[in-house]
């Protein structure tokens, strides 16, 4: 059974003819931390609030472990948990009273809530504040608060919607750990964010959605790794006792290989055409100065090549067809793409 | 993996007792503001109009025992509406603290109902601490004892009015329109309840009776002042409670449809 499974799903609001969630079709295994990747307006947030039974779909089912979130609701709200972005802890409560009645609320027995309500207070570093009122916190203790809170119905999933956007570097650090505890113990996770370093270092998977519909769901490296032509190896080599073009023509020849940049030991830098869009300024001031540097240098050759596969696979191929063409490689480097160049690939760059 | 997923036995029951729980554990710890807030005004209002004015003469000696049914009956049904539609409105717009209730293992519309069901319950407290002050302020005002029963029965009924109409206001008000709200809104409840006057007592100014009639808190005086004071003339209890009835059925729906729409998009 699918952990969440969302199938052509479609909300229009009334307000906005544009559907804000237009046929999107997912799913999470159980015990993965699954992210949702898109701009600000992309529709993850109506995504979530149709999962959390919030949002009601205009069409298309959403379903957690089974469970159909709109013929029953009652039953998939025992299922799962949701931290919200903005802060809605109860102001009227202390911070250990709002974990209390979270769980009474959702039946779970006088004893035991209070003895996890202590247990997960101890565990998010909140117990010396536990009599606290809400309005003293500050916003990473809220988040904070909110995680610990939604913990307490023991549910199998949890939605955080955007879980670091406005914390510090420690407190989102803090959440980060929270998140990977809360896959160790099987807990299924679906997070929203924008935050490219976040989906990769914590997620299983990403789908990445723009207007509503899924552009791209896969691991993080092997989103990187779909970008065309995305990992680049460059080397320079020693070309005293070789020639240029049959040493480019060898390393064109190798498989997986989808082009060969002859770049240096000739004068200037590359041509700006030659390089795929979308680098970041660094990586061309790196190439420029590069070349700059190795066509002051007689007898070398820089060479870049582009290829779709992983840099680890094809390199042992180049080391092997240099050392055939009796190469001495003097330096190498190796260029994959990020996730923002994956996003922005697919998302293109004009602004929301 | 095909067997169902476990869910805990929550009743959707105790989740209600829960909700219910923690709206009275909050009022618990602000006793005193709550307070505040329903007996200062109809106290003035008692004050002035019962005794101050009666002891200079303006009005007629007897006026105390018809005032106070009315602002006894006042006070349950407009504190049940704000009790109601106050913090659904900061909630709603603000500190959405109601997610974590509409969250809860229950049927949305029963947060509704508990809502509803809470706000009915702080007007009946203000209309009950209205009643031993009357008496502390207002000379020779006796309420015979056969009709203390159907007086709390009609009490809470007008308060439960009031919080269906709390509700359908709440829910539909703009937090913006606060303002606007008391003057446009609560200002005509108060003064076309006949409250401060027995309706029948209208004839000679018939337009004004027939705008008083559409109030349901007119419902609420009059079928007090049926048995508290009947020696005046007033509309037949069955004819109130009917017309209670119905008010709260309809704005009860009303309210529910208009809870919905906000919580779920």
């Amino acid at each position: 059974m699918k952990a969440v499974e969302v199938t052509d799903l479609v909300k229009v609001y009334k307000k906005n003819p544009k559907p804000a969630v237009d046929g999107l079709s997912f799913t999470a295994e159980p015990g993965e931390v699954f992210g949702l990747l898109g701009p600000n307006g992309a529709g993850k947030t109506s995504t979530i609030g149709v999962l959390t039974t919030r949002v009601l779909p205009t069409s298309g089912t959403a379903r957690v472990y089974g469970v159909d979130v709109l013929r029953e609701s009652r039953r998939a709200r025992q299922l799962l948990a949701v931290v919200p972005q903005r802060n809605n802890l109860d102001r009227s409560l202390s911070i250990r009273q709002n974990l209390l009645f979270h769980a009474a609320y959702h039946g779970v027995p006088r004893a035991e809530r209070t003895a996890r309500a202590d247990e997960i207070l101890t565990r998010m570093g909140l117990a010396d504040r536990a009599k606290d009122r809400i309005e003293m916190v500050s916003g990473g203790q809220a988040q904070r608060i909110m995680i610990a809170r939604a913990l307490m119905h023991r549910p199998r999933v949890m939605f955080l919607d955007e879980p670091s956007t406005g914390l510090d570097p420690q407190a989102r650090l803090f959440v980060h750990d929270r998140i990977r505890d809360l896959r160790a113990e099987g807990v299924t996770v679906v997070l929203t964010t924008h935050d490219m370093d976040e989906a990769g270092k914590l997620c299983d998977r990403i789908g990445i959605v723009d207007h509503g519909k899924l552009l791209a769901l896969d691991t993080p490296a092997a989103l990187t790794r779909g970008l065309p032509g995305s990992t680049t190896v460059s080397v320079t080599v020693n070309l005293v006792a070789s020639d240029a073009e049959v040493v480019e023509k060898a390393l064109a020849g190798i498989e997986g290989v989808e082009r060969v940049e002859k770049i240096a030991a000739a004068a200037g830098g590359p041509p700006p055409g030659a390089l795929p869009a979308g680098l970041p300024p660094a990586a061309l001031a790196a190439i420029a100065a590069k070349a700059a540097e190795s066509a002051g240098a007689a007898g070398t050759g820089q060479f870049r090549l582009y290829t779709g596969l992983d840099a680890a696979v094809i390199l042992p191929a180049v080391l092997r067809v240099l050392g055939d063409s009796a190469c001495e490689v003097t330096d190498l480097s190796i260029g994959t793409p990020s996730l923002e160049d994956v996003f922005i690939h697919l998302t293109g760059r004009e602004l929301r | 993996m095909t067997t169902a997923v476990d869910t805990r036995p929550s009743t959707p029951l105790r989740t209600f007792g829960s909700v219910l729980w923690r709206d009275v554990f909050v009022t618990g710890r602000d006793l005193l503001p709550f307070l505040a807030q329903v007996i200062v005004q109809p106290f003035f209002t008692l004050f002035i109009f019962g005794k101050v004015l009666t002891s200079l003469g303006y009005v007629g000696g007897n006026y105390a025992a018809i005032l106070l049914p009315g602002i006894v009956a006042l006070n349950g049904f407009l504190g049940a509406l704000q009790n109601t539609t106050m913090p659904l409105i900061l909630d709603f717009s603000w500190t959405r603290e109601i997610e974590d209730r509409l969250l809860a293992p229950i049927p949305i519309a029963w947060v509704a109902v508990e809502k509803m069901l809470f706000g009915a319950l702080r007007g009946f407290v203000a209309a009950l601490v209205m009643i031993p002050i009357g008496f502390l302020i207002l000379d020779d005002v006796h309420w015979p004892a056969a009709a203390w029963l159907p007086v709390l029965l009609i009490v809470i009924l007008g308060a439960l009015v009031g919080a269906a109409i709390g509700m359908t206001i709440g829910t539909s008000v703009q937090p913006r329109q606060i303002n606007i709200l008391f003057a446009v809104i609560l200002m005509p409840l108060m003064f076309t309840g006949s409250t401060q006057f027995p309706w029948m007592g209208l004839a000679h100014l018939r337009w004004f009776q027939v705008i008083c009639a559409l109030n349901p808190l007119t419902y609420v005086s009059e079928a007090m002042r049926a048995e508290l004071v009947p020696q005046v003339p007033h509309i037949a209890v069955w004819i109130c409670l009917l017309v209670l009835v119905a008010a709260c059925g309809l704005f009860g729906t009303l309210g529910i449809r208009g809870f919905l729409r906000r919580a779920l998009d």
